[in-house]
């Protein structure tokens, strides 16, 4: 009896720590194979050049037009996320403070939205787009992008919020400041680091999404110069050149892969770095 | 000075009240556009033809969605039988038993999971899985595929899905109280007893409620799905063939939409259905959630 239950424990912490293991494994495999593949492709010419007349059939030219694109698009929507997104979640922490509720409600309508799919906001995104009478563009795909990324920043920003103590609210008042102040003076400086990782998951979703700026922001080979102009963007440009028959023009899809990855591990990993700095300056209790 | 006071107060109260006030009626918004878009054809078709016939002939006005509605369905269950055992295994693991810096570095690894585009996971599935299923796991079977099947697209989904499961099973774990766990170790319990009779059992609901989400989170995936499975219309109960999910179907066909009467209407269909299916599976479990952790 003492004996199988040795074995059952022993059993299942190694098969645990086996899945804990075969995730690292996974991750590694993954950044291995784009990496491998991509880097081997990569060139100066790909990141500094727009692809040139034949270059859908292997010709010269590079990806500057997606990067460049992706760049816009993540930089509007984000800038957008934050002009609605960051005074909503410091509503949600200053005025709504007293009112658990309401705050639950809001919270659990926020987490339904991130939970939309993209490919949904999408489909919205074109359908507004036809109804104010826009084409595929930069403003376009902005729109729909900030659409995505609003909730997120929100609800990643609210979370650390939610934690700042309640004497400081209290602090805050007692010496006679307003809801809002209490909440651009005191919260926004104490929750900056959740601020900073709100603002940097956002940029990373946004760059990286796929099915919302399929409709909304069209593809071109040129540098986008106008918010009513068609952007390429990189995971966009990654999709198409995957589906080309010549190897060549697959072998920089690899290469736009790569490049796309770099700049999230980039920013994910500064995220952490950002973040962990600002805690530290935040005050402790 | 106190004017200028009033008047920030004043200022930020209504740019708060109004972004939040956007923010709340955006699903309703999203909803009601979809709708209205995808009127025509509801209008014109029973639901139940449009449901549960599997003609998908647009150009003959022929809108039958079953098949992608049952890919779909077949390859979210795959990719949530795939994940959910290393899911739980992990969360397990680094809850109870792995020490504080294996943790804290798993967090980075999940987070980096989670960050990676889409379109990545669906390049790493056709360089990596399609071709392990189509040249490895098929002959196995003794089936003949070329690999870009509904089981690609559930094993490519089932690795998207796992640091989206996975942070919510460990954010449970961490709700059952240390006294709980501590009353069951000094009874003399091991730990996976302890792990087993008093934390699956307090942690039910929440495991339950990310398990939901992350079956939400895998119907509506669309574009590494759309790399992998072959976008084939057909229903079949062969892993090996392809499918075609609801969501690749918007994303295939957003180029032609307009040039067919209704099209674009059946698309903006399928889209509300997504909406529909996925708020309804969000708003049921976050209840599930909130409920439970009340108690």
């Amino acid at each position: 009896m003492r004996k199988i239950r040795k074995i059952e424990e022993k059993f299942f912490k190694i098969i645990s720590q086996l899945a804990t293991y075969s995730l690292v494994a996974i991750l590694g495999y993954i950044i291995f194979v784009i990496f491998k593949n991509g880097f081997s492709s990569l060139s100066w010419e790909m990141v500094s050049e727009i692809p040139s007349g034949g270059y859908y059939y292997g010709g010269d030219g590079g990806v500057l037009n997606a990067i460049i694109g992706s760049l816009y698009i993540a930089l509007g929507a984000t800038l957008i996320a934050i002009i609605i997104g960051v005074p909503a979640a410091l509503f949600i922490n200053s005025h709504l403070m007293q009112r658990k509720r309401s705050q639950n409600t809001i919270r659990y309508i926020l987490d339904a939205l991130w939970g939309i799919p993209s490919i949904v906001y999408g489909a919205f995104g074109f359908t507004l787009m036809i109804y104010l009478g826009l084409s595929a563009s930069l403003l376009a795909g902005i729109l729909t992008v900030s659409f995505l990324i609003t909730p997120i920043v929100i609800r990643s920003f609210d979370d650390v919020l939610s934690t700042i103590p309640r004497g400081l609210y209290e602090a805050s008042f007692s010496l006679g400041s307003t809801r809002t102040e209490t909440a651009v003076k005191v919260l926004l400086k104490q929750g900056f680091s959740g601020f900073i990782t709100a603002v940097l998951l956002a940029f990373g979703r946004g760059i990286g999404d796929a099915a919302s700026v399929l409709f909304t922001a069209g593809y071109t080979d040129n540098l986008p110069g106008n918010l009513d102009e068609p952007a390429a963007t990189l995971p966009l440009a990654i999709f198409f050149q995957l589906g080309s028959p010549i190897p060549e023009v697959r072998q920089r899809a690899y290469a736009a892969a790569a490049i796309l990855t770099l700049i999230i591990l980039i920013i994910s990993l500064s995220s952490r770095f950002v973040s962990r700095k600002y805690q530290k300056k935040a005050l402790k209790f | 000075m106190r004017l200028k006071r009033l008047l920030y107060n004043r200022f930020g109260e209504i740019w708060m009240l109004s972004a939040i006030t956007i923010i709340l009626l955006f699903p309703l918004v999203i909803g009601i556009a979809l709708f209205i878009k995808s009127d025509s054809i509801v209008s014109s078709y029973s639901l139940a033809e449009l449901l549960f016939s599997s003609e998908w002939l647009p150009s003959e006005g022929k809108f039958g969605f079953l098949p992608f509605i049952i890919s779909s369905i077949y390859v979210t269950i795959l990719a949530f039988a795939f994940s959910v055992p290393i899911c739980l295994l992990t969360a397990i693991y680094l809850s109870e038993y792995a020490p504080k810096r294996l943790t804290v570095f798993m967090q980075t690894v999940i987070d980096i999971l989670a960050g990676i585009p889409s379109v990545v996971y669906g390049m790493w599935g056709i360089l990596v899985i399609v071709p392990f299923v189509g040249e490895t796991l098929a002959p196995m079977f003794g089936v003949k595929s070329h690999g870009y099947s509904i089981l690609s697209g559930g094993m490519v989904l089932a690795v998207m899905c796992i640091p989206y499961i996975l942070s919510m099973l460990i954010e449970t774990f961490k709700t059952v109280p240390n006294g709980l766990k501590e009353a069951s170790l000094s009874m003399g319990a091991t730990r996976w007893e302890t792990i087993k009779h008093s934390i699956l059992k307090k942690g039910r609901p929440g495991i339950i409620s990310a398990f939901g989400l992350g079956l939400a989170k895998a119907f509506g995936e669309t574009l590494a799905v759309m790399m992998v499975v072959g976008n084939v219309v057909n229903i079949t109960a062969n892993p090996f063939d392809s499918g075609y999910p609801l969501p690749a179907l918007i994303a295939n066909n957003y180029g032609e939409m307009l040039s067919i009467p209704m099209y674009d209407s059946a698309l903006m269909f399928a889209a509300f259905l997504l909406l529909i299916v996925i708020l309804f599976i969000n708003l049921f479990f976050r209840y599930f959630i909130y409920k439970s952790q009340k108690i």
